[in-house]
């Protein structure tokens, strides 16, 4: 092409000249079955108010982000009363479990939203259930003062549902969790017992001053670390392999449950019964990393997903909230009308999906991501989504992009009670402000948010 | 349509050789090499190197090539004696016949020689580009990648890396300075900024890497020697160039209801006349293809397109009216009035108008809601531009002073005196740094917008009363019924004659250049004529901004897009990208947060309460006195402290230069000394 127009340089009279003379062949497609050519040049001269034009693609990105927010997927229903508890399968993806209040077990299938398996485990509350490593089996705890370990496998036709193991205990135990690696389990309950799957007896039992444990968890890395919530308001972290317990942690509400972030495993959040949900570094107890505050009720159950940077938590304010990691206040809200108090959470372990077991006897699936399209995404799309995504980013801290990317719609008494919150925390502040001012310099110090919930550290 | 390809290659023939098209890293080399004086690119010069060598060998001089690369030498002394194969050598005939094998092979893998020497020049001027500025990264990564640039075959790479991109035409892709990372902030936000710098730099290294894929050149217009090119007339032009751009220079006779204005589309292809007694027609001009004409039967001040072909704004005698591409009245806005002049600012879908009563009014074609009306109590508008660059409206007044206009604002951003008599035209370039104005003062006057300082001013004997930017900076001035055309207005040497002029029938009444073609139309009181004028628009375009050959669905598509893109009016200021700009907080306000949440004021300072006194010593003035001298005594304070901390600074100072000086001249028993 550059030859061509270069010809159009014509020598008569000595002058020369050239004029501009596109032929039309070069920039029409030849038939209508090509692609348009698009010739491309990026003189910035010639592109205007690219800092403008870039700004209102953001924002229209960050209004379609809102648009397309429906995060509820599908709504499993068939248990007779409240879910107490849920577990992940810990090979598939589709399995689910679940344990409600009247002692039934139902064992779901994700992909066909259906039920697979019914399980009358226990009488009275199924308080525990946990997958066992190898996903061949599972472990369930009840108010029956009983363990039970099932067959993964449903039984053959005409055969009745039976345990493949039954452990009876002098008390009722409040929860479970399995070794990563190995055929141990722990529970809790009066005590933190440890038990290896082949004797009927707890190979070790923790107890520190504490009548009631509500949650013990594993530690995923470190696999021979334990952490547990007690009644006492307090977090006991333990060493399977020691006879006492490591440490112990007092805060001023009683915490309900904790999980550890699975890509550093130093780290723990515990849902608190006020209203907060703090992070832990295990190394250093003392102060929490953050503090998660959103809630207006108690926090009952907290998951993280299995990348470690966000988790989910479900309280008795009849939402579910997703917080980052290390930010203060969570980034996404879930409620609907019908969902009551929302007892149990779990993240799934391919990051896309979320589940929560509520009071009103239903399981509900969500997406991890409000906005994110399910399904295969063309190449186009998929360019389409990223690119959006920069652009959100790079004018986040925009006051209009902010402010249309944080909305979120709040059921009216939540919202009272969430104002009425900010008005209490803005009192208490203000007083001590006030105290502050009126005393001697230096006698009144300033405590920071984090350092307000951990009454002390006992080693 | 007549393809230009064939008919160009026909008269190629009869032309003159064709010059090989210069490539950039020879203007490098050039611009480097201070050794060279020839400036006949790099190949002459690589033809003077090896004369040199030969004639060096000759006087027995090789010492002086061997301490170049030993490769690149033995070759070229090869080619020295190939080339001098006429000439009778003291070499035996064996070795003759095997030089001549060797030079048999050369022949047959290609003109090797010469590229070497050509690498040999681009290494050269890579070394310039490293004296020049130290830390050149571009060139250090070629010189890495150089060292290991061999085929499979063993031989060296002639070219090897990635071709070095010029300084100048990376700057044209910079946006904004390098950002400097300040010591003292944190680890994460230092990666966070180091990997944004990194991306902003592939980013411009790319975009002018693809300017080696720009396939059009722009065009020129050179006259013999000694020859003015103004003297070449369009006829002479019309029948230089080929049919498809000879058929550019056109004349269509009006003569009954001119004068005329004109308005071409953003992409160039369609053209908008209006005579002043109430003539309209729209038509696809490359083709010659009326699309509509019609008489409104009224005054017609100014007729403008709107953001795309399809639509056009007329200012008529009372109102403005929109009509679309086949001439149906779509609109009458009667809440604009009196409009005189109208710009369309395409990326913000703002129609502005300049009326006779004083008002400066926006209207956003694409919802047709009036944004702005604004009153500028500067009398009648009849000279209107806009800054393509920042879409500030700049409107020329009869007192000889131009005014700058956002939406935003009732008063103007900026007034600045341009004339000693009323402002006649003006006119803004695309880049938004120079406006053009002229008065009726007779002078042309060049300004930079964005420090509003006067550049250049020309007297122009009779004053130009239209004034228009080409894409690439051409000005057209048109005085009477002759239409000039300068070029490097802004430039640093005095612009004395002009690039073109031509006389056309009647009274000029507006010009326009066509976007991205070679053309200047001229609206004139006996018609239209449309002009060739080399090397005005823009060469290269881009399809997803405006693309000229688009088809109707190519136009929807765009049209959608823009729409979603529409900048909002509220956006406009002086400097558009204000938007993309860190807003650090100020002092007063870090201060005001911090008050905020401590509760009380850490550094407010207890007033001074003078204590009442007896006998006469409360009495105003006394207390007045007490007050100062407290309030002297403080600053006394300050004034002590602020000394205090740069004598101390100063001994600091000198201690680090008397360590440092020490420690030029260091022994071995320097350890005992305290």
């Amino acid at each position: 092409m550059r030859i061509l127009s270069l010809r159009a340089l014509i020598t008569s009279r000595g002058m020369k000249v050239k004029v501009l003379c596109r032929n039309p062949d070069d920039y029409v497609r030849e038939t209508t079955r090509d692609i348009q050519r698009v010739p491309r040049n990026y003189d910035p001269t010639i592109h205007p108010f690219e800092v403008s034009r870039e700004y209102t693609r953001a924002l229209n990105a960050t209004k379609l982000e809102r648009i397309f927010a429906k995060p509820f997927v599908a709504s499993l229903d068939g248990h007779r009363d409240g879910i107490n508890c849920l577990a992940k399968h810990a090979k598939t993806l589709s399995v689910v479990l679940s344990g409600a209040c009247d002692g039934e077990v139902k064992i779901w299938n994700l992909s066909k939203r259906e039920c697979m398996r019914t399980i009358q485990a226990h009488e009275g509350f199924v308080r525990g259930i946990c997958s066992r490593f190898c996903g061949s089996s599972f472990f369930t705890v009840g108010d029956d003062k009983t363990v039970k370990q099932w067959n993964m496998e449903p039984p053959g036709r005409g055969l009745q549902e039976e345990p493949l193991n039954t452990i009876l205990g002098k008390a009722v135990y409040t929860g479970i969790d399995h070794h990563q690696t190995e055929g141990t389990f722990a529970t809790c309950g009066q005590t933190v017992d440890i038990w290896d799957e082949q004797r009927s007896s707890p190979i070790r039992s923790f107890s520190w001053g504490v009548d009631s444990f509500s949650c013990v968890r594993y530690n995923p890395v470190e696999t021979e670390l334990l952490a547990s919530c007690a009644s006492d308001r307090s977090i006991i972290l333990y060493d399977m392999r020691e006879s006492a317990p490591l440490k112990k942690i007092i805060m001023q509400l009683r915490s309900n449950t904790l999980c550890w972030n699975p890509m550093e495993a130093y780290n723990f959040t515990c849902s608190n019964e006020d209203y907060n949900l703090y992070t832990y570094d295990m190394r250093r107890l003392d102060v929490p990393v953050t503090v998660h505050m959103d809630h207006v009720s108690a926090v009952l159950d907290v998951d993280y997903s299995p990348t470690g940077k966000e988790f989910v938590s479900a309280s008795f304010d009849k939402t579910i909230r997703i917080f980052p990691k290390n930010s203060g206040h969570s980034r996404e809200v879930y409620h609907t009308k019908r969902m009551q108090h929302v007892i149990c959470v779990k993240w799934s372990a391919d990051n896309k999906y979320i589940l929560s077991g509520s009071d009103e006897m239903n399981i509900r699936l969500w997406k991890a991501n409000a906005s994110e399209k399910l399904g295969l995404l063309t190449p186009r799309e998929k360019a389409a989504l990223n690119y959006n995504q920069k652009l959100r980013d790079k004018f986040q801290h925009h006051p209009q992009v902010r402010r249309i990317a944080r909305h979120r719609h709040l059921p009216r008494d939540l919202f009272k009670q969430k104002r009425e919150l900010r008005e209490m925390k803005e009192a208490r502040r203000r007083k001590a402000q006030n105290v502050r001012k009126h005393s001697k310099p230096g006698s009144v110090p300033l405590v920071t948010e984090k350092e307000k919930h951990v009454v002390s550290v006992v080693e | 349509m007549a393809a230009p390809g064939g008919e160009a290659q026909t008269t190629a023939h009869v032309g003159k050789r064709r010059k090989r098209p210069r490539r950039y890293w020879e203007q490098t080399s050039k611009k480097y090499n201070s050794g060279g004086k020839s400036s006949d690119g790099a190949k002459q010069k690589a033809k003077k190197r090896r004369g040199d060598r030969r004639k060096k060998r000759k006087g027995g001089l090789s010492g002086e090539v061997e301490s170049e690369d030993p490769k690149l030498c033995e070759q070229t002394q090869e080619t020295g004696k190939k080339d001098n194969s006429g000439e009778k050598s003291s070499d035996g005939p064996k070795q003759k016949a095997k030089r001549r094998r060797v030079d048999r092979r050369k022949k047959r893998k290609g003109n090797l020689t010469v590229k070497v020497v050509s690498e040999d020049t681009s290494k050269k001027d890579n070394d310039g580009e490293k004296s020049v500025d130290g830390t050149k990264d571009t060139a250090d990564e070629n010189a890495t990648k150089r060292s290991d640039a061999k085929f499979i075959s063993g031989k060296v790479d002639p070219f090897p890396g990635e071709a070095p991109i010029p300084e100048e035409r990376l700057r044209k892709f910079q946006r904004g300075n390098k950002f400097v990372v300040p010591e003292e902030i944190r680890s994460k936000l230092k990666d966070t900024l180091a990997k944004s710098q990194e991306a902003a730099d592939l980013a411009q290294t790319q975009a002018a890497r693809y300017d080696l894929l720009l396939t059009e050149d722009a065009g020129f217009l050179e006259g013999d020697e000694g020859e003015d090119t103004c003297t070449i007339s369009q006829d002479d032009i019309a029948e230089a160039v080929d049919i498809t751009s000879g058929s550019k220079y056109f004349n269509l006779r009006l003569t009954q209801f001119g004068p005329y204005r004109l308005d071409y589309s953003r992409t160039g292809r369609h053209l908008l006349l209006a005579g002043r007694r109430g003539h309209v027609t729209c038509i696809e001009w490359q083709t010659k293809n009326l699309m509509c004409e019609m008489n409104v039967m009224e005054t017609v001040k100014d007729i403008k397109w709107l953001h795309s072909e399809a639509m056009f704004a007329v200012a008529q005698k009372k109102w403005l009216y929109i009509y679309d591409s086949n001439g149906t009245e779509l609109h009458c806005i009667k809440k604009f009035n009196d409009v005189l002049r109208m710009q369309f600012l395409p990326y913000h879908f703002l129609l502005a108008t300049a009326s006779a009563t004083g008002f400066l009014q926006y209207l956003d074609v694409s919802v047709g809601k009036e944004v702005a009306a604004i009153n500028t109590k500067l009398g009648r508008l009849d000279v209107m531009a806009q800054n393509p660059y920042n879409a500030v409206i700049h409107l020329g007044h009869p007192n000889g002073t131009v005014s700058l206009w956002s939406p935003n604002q009732k008063e103007p951003l900026v007034k600045m005196l341009c004339h000693r008599g009323g402002v006649r035209s003006l006119t803004v370039d695309r880049t938004g740094t120079y406006m053009v104005t002229s008065g009726l003062d007779r002078k042309l006057k060049v300004y930079d917008i964005r420090a509003f300082k006067p550049l250049n001013s020309y007297f122009l004997p009779a004053g130009a009363s239209c004034l228009s930017l080409s894409q690439r900076g051409l000005l057209s001035a048109s005085t009477g019924d002759i239409v000039q055309v300068y070029r490097d207005v802004w430039g640093s040497g005095p612009m004395t004659k002009p690039y073109m002029a031509h006389r056309v029938r009647g009274t000029v009444w507006g010009v326009g250049y066509c976007p991205f073609e070679d053309v200047l139309g001229v609206g004139h009181a006996e018609g239209f004529t449309s002009m060739i004028v080399p090397g005005a628009g823009e060469p290269n375009f881009d399809a997803l901004d405006m693309n000229p050959y688009r088809s109707t669905k190519q136009r929807q598509e765009w049209e959608v897009k823009a729409l979603l893109e529409k900048v909002q009016p509220e956006l406009i200021s002086l400097d558009p990208g204000l938007l993309g700009k860190v807003d650090k907080a100020t002092f007063e306000q870090k201060h005001k947060e911090r008050v905020e949440t401590l509760g009380y004021d850490p550094l407010a300072v207890e007033k001074f309460k003078p204590r009442m006194r007896k006998r006469g010593r409360s009495a105003a003035g006394a207390v007045e006195k007490r007050k100062k001298k407290v309030a002297h005594e403080d600053q006394r304070d300050v004034i002590r402290k602020s000394v205090k901390e740069r004598m101390e600074k100063e001994k600091e100072k000198k201690r680090k230069d008397s360590a440092k000086e020490q420690l030029g001249e260091k022994t071995a028993l320097d350890r005992f000394k305290k």
